[in-house]
């Protein structure tokens, strides 16, 4: 196990140089620049600034330059701010991660129990409604949704604030980021469940006597959520790290707005910030799902 | 000590509603188990035998259900009883092995696990006595280091070990009746006979009865005190292995004993029953075995044969076996024969 998250975690650095320079390079590549700004400045300030930044010097070398300042942990300033990259992805990344934890608790127990309730009375009432609705929410994006969840809840029916400037309130947005992950594991779930239910071990479970119920959660349960263990991974890593959509809606100013400026306005330290950030969190996250299915399914072998 | 019957199946009616209308998969079946002997019964795919047997135990498809008929279990009717009940018939009175040992264990759980919670469910045991008992089962089946094998897990045992596990699971509270879903069909031949020998020798130490359901009949030769025979949901014909191997009256049991090779015929071709098995969905109103019988008299394609004695002191259900006995005398020929 060790020896094996060990050559994981080696392999993960690898891919996180990859991406680094990938993202840097095409970044250098995109016209414009930082300081191409709409006020012309003086030459000389133009030229300060370019010093401040490194971009006086060849594209190779500056690479050479963040990657020994970032492996020393100074991810630089902004371009734009000046503030700390890692103070503002700090700051940034818990505005997220507080609506992204929400999310995925939410989508998770609503599509497991939607699930197994689809499952356990197929081709009734219940499973076809609880279908229709997760083959809806799959297919509607999600700029939609939150813009009618807005529309319904804060414009007519005035439950829930639009914005606030205090204490925002997270239902709406939770509700739009939600949707699809909850969609997608209530179908997950309801599949895989109906093929455990049909499996030999469940009938050795109820010819044992064990309780219907028991026979449900403990037998049959942790079988089907087999299927939704690896797709969690990836989906709290995305949901996590913030929606465009879905933060730019609601005004939340979270990881994923933050992302978005920072690659209009050219902000090259911030891009590489956010960048390596995402793709180390989604690299850990993948690794922790690997361990996880260990732990729930004896036959995976890691090495 | 005296035959007791510990279990009678009466007029056994279990079906199972499809798209297509109902499958009508057991037609009045009825047996008796008499405590400490094998009942083997016999027949093709889809003649009834497994459900039958699901029936006993009540763990039959969501959507199969037991029409008519009782199921006594020392003298009670035990269709009646409500489901906490069952539980605790299932496990504790009666246990099951099925076919196949390969997807009859759960996967994810520990067989110390799966052996323990039959234990606790059924028993006072608890913690390192429910231990302690299904360590001592596993060393009864025969598997070696039980102590360490007891934390391994399902994919970790081949086949034949695991349906001793099965076995070790089915026997841990003391069944009096232990019902074998064609135990050994998915196990090679050698360990077949493994398993076999490990039934017989538990039954001897245990005295348990035994339902063993196959289609084997090789199987059933060696094993069962007594034989039903099963066609279409309904029994053809019952006896020792001598009355069905030496003596059948069915003519569907006959059909049966000449397709398979032994030595007397070697080199010749066997002869196999011709046709298809019968749709359950469209029982005939006749023998149901009749559309495949070489020997079918008009009679057969009207009326379903009644179970009579036959010549050899056996019972069977067959006009054929009827005609003989009226030829022999025994019965006279009343307005139908």
């Amino acid at each position: 196990m060790a020896k094996y998250i060990f050559k994981r975690v080696l392999l993960a650095i690898v891919t996180i140089f990859i991406v680094c320079m990938i993202t840097f390079f095409t970044m250098n590549a995109i016209p414009g620049g930082p300081f191409a700004g709409e006020k012309a400045k003086s030459p000389e300030v133009q030229a300060a600034l370019e010093k401040r930044f490194n971009l006086d010097k060849p594209v190779g070398q500056q690479f050479v330059i963040y990657m020994g300042n970032m492996l020393q942990g100074d991810f630089g300033i902004s371009a734009k701010t000046g503030r700390e990259i890692s103070q503002t992805i700090g700051s940034k990344f818990s505005v997220s991660a507080k609506l992204g934890i929400f999310a995925v608790l939410t989508a998770v127990v609503i599509g497991v129990v939607l699930g197994s309730i689809a499952a356990l009375m197929r081709n009734r009432v219940p499973d076809r409604v609880i279908i229709f609705m997760s083959t809806l929410f799959t297919s509607l994006p999600s700029f939609v949704l939150g813009s009618f969840l807005l529309v319904i809840f804060s414009v007519k029916l005035g439950w829930v604030k639009a914005w606030s400037p205090t204490e925002q309130n997270l239902v709406l947005p939770v509700l739009a980021l939600a949707a699809y992950p909850a969609s997608y594991i209530t179908r997950l779930t309801k599949t895989s469940m109906l093929d455990v239910l049909g499996q030999d071990y469940v009938r050795t479970a109820r010819a044992k006597g064990v309780a219907s119920w028991k026979v449900l959660f403990i037998h049959t349960l942790r079988n089907a959520l087999i299927p939704v263990v690896t797709y969690l991974g990836p989906m709290i890593a995305s949901v996590l790290t913030g929606s465009l959509v879905v933060e730019q809606i609601f005004t939340i100013g979270g990881l994923g707005a933050e992302f978005v400026q920072s690659i209009t306005n050219r902000d090259y330290p911030m891009i590489m910030g956010v960048t390596i950030f995402l793709a180390v969190f989604m690299v850990t996250m993948n690794l922790l799902t690997d361990i996880v299915y260990k732990l729930i399914d004896p036959r995976i072998t890691l090495d | 000590m005296a035959e007791e019957t510990i279990l009678s199946v009466i007029d056994l009616h279990t079906s199972f509603t499809t798209d297509k209308g109902e499958v009508k998969a057991v037609n009045g079946v009825s047996f008796n188990l008499t405590a400490g002997k094998i009942l083997g019964i016999v027949g093709e795919s889809g003649s009834g035998k497994s459900v039958s047997a699901y029936s006993i135990m009540q763990i039959l498809e969501k959507n199969g259900s037991i029409k008519s008929g009782q199921i006594l279990y020392k003298g009670e009717d035990i269709t009646k009883w409500p489901e906490s009940k069952m539980r605790d018939f299932r496990g504790k009175r009666c246990s099951i092995i099925f076919q196949d040992p390969m997807t009859s264990l759960n996967p994810v759980f520990t067989i110390g696990y799966q052996l323990e919670e039959a234990i606790k469910l059924h028993t006072d045991r608890r913690g390192k006595e429910a231990r302690d008992r299904a360590i001592e089962m596993l060393e009864l089946v025969g598997v070696n280091e039980p102590q360490k094998r007891i934390k391994q897990y399902p994919f970790e045992f081949s086949g034949g070990m695991r349906q001793r596990v099965m076995i070790a699971m089915a026997l841990a509270c003391e069944p009096d009746i232990l019902i074998a879903d064609e135990p050994t069909t998915a196990l090679d031949v050698t360990i077949q006979a493994q398993i076999l020998e490990l039934m017989k020798d538990l039954q001897a130490k245990l005295g348990m009865a035994i339902i063993m359901v196959t289609h084997d009949l090789g199987v059933i030769a060696q094993m069962a005190d007594e034989i039903i025979v099963m066609y279409g949901g309904r029994v053809c014909e019952r006896g020792t292995a001598e009355d069905i191997f030496y003596r059948p009256a069915h003519e569907y049991t006959k059909g049966l004993l000449r397709s398979i090779p032994s030595v007397d015929t070697m080199g010749q071709r066997l002869e196999p029953i011709s046709g298809t098995p019968i749709n359950l969905l469209n029982m005939p109103k006749g023998c149901a075995f009749c559309p495949r019988c070489d020997a079918a008299m008009k009679i057969c394609l009207e009326e379903q044969p009644p179970e009579t004695r036959t010549v050899d002191g056996h019972l069977a259900a067959c006009w054929q076996a009827i005609r003989a006995e009226i030829d022999a005398g025994m019965i006279r020929a009343e307005q139908k024969a």
